[in-house]
């Protein structure tokens, strides 16, 4: 399936891009994470365990089992600092 | 309720006015709003800029306000949160919330901003002497939005 990615903040400067369109044979937010890792640099490092960031899929906030079946709209991002 | 992500300046005053308008069963209106400082971190900081994410920010900051009314008896709500580069003194974000009685109104508003900074998709980038940085996020407001968190009740 094609999924639309979306980097937010620190993670957008340190990836080095804003928006993508990604083709993935995975089923959950883990499996889509695998694939970002698997491109090592920047992306290995910011998505490693134990590194603290945040994923939402169709603009809710996911976990590592959320399901991409049909997902729309990707988004991965720092936890937030607004207020 | 009135959920508005923007770059133009608010006016507390207006937001009050406009949530009361109309409204004679209002009893009580609790407001707070968050401005920029000019220090964070040790740091002399000479402006930020605030990105967000448009769509999800929208729906995030909404689904604060249905859960305040649902947890509290609340006649309406205003949520206004600016993007963009601001300085110091810099209005950032408001909340006002009015009901009958202070005390849901009260904490209502605490409620929506403890939440608002652990959930809704706005991130800081200081401008500082010694270059930009990104805020980061801080164990003091995941604790502050905690503190809301309680037990599941029966329907």
């Amino acid at each position: 399936m094609m999924l639309r990615v979306l980097y937010f903040a620190r993670l957008r400067e340190r990836f080095g891009v804003a928006e993508e369109t990604f083709a993935f044979d995975g089923a959950t937010v883990a499996d889509l994470l695998d694939a970002l890792r698997a491109r090592g640099g920047a992306w290995a490092e910011e998505l490693a365990a134990g590194r603290t960031f945040r994923v939402a899929v169709n603009q809710h906030v996911a976990t590592p089992e959320t399901p991409l079946v049909g997902a729309a709209e990707i988004a991965v991002f720092p936890p937030v600092t607004g207020g | 309720m009135k959920i508005r992500v923007q770059t133009e300046a608010f006016d507390l005053g207006a937001e009050v006015e406009a949530l009361r308008a109309g409204r004679l069963d209002v009893g009580a209106v609790a407001s707070f709003v968050g401005c920029a400082r000019d220090v964070n971190d040790g740091s002399e900081v000479r402006a930020m800029t605030l990105e967000h994410y448009p769509g999800m920010t929208e729906k995030a900051l909404a689904a604060l306000a249905d859960e305040a009314a649902a947890r509290w008896t609340l006649i309406d709500a205003t949520v206004l949160h600016r993007v963009g580069r601001l300085l110091p003194g810099d209005p950032i974000v408001l909340v006002a919330v009015a009901s009958r009685h202070r005390g849901d109104a009260l904490a209502a508003c605490a409620f929506i901003m403890d939440a608002l900074k652990t959930r809704a998709p706005f991130w800081k980038k200081e401008e500082t002497s010694a270059g930009e940085r990104w805020v980061e996020a801080r164990a003091s407001d995941d604790a502050a939005a905690a503190r809301w968190t309680r037990p599941a009740q029966p329907d």
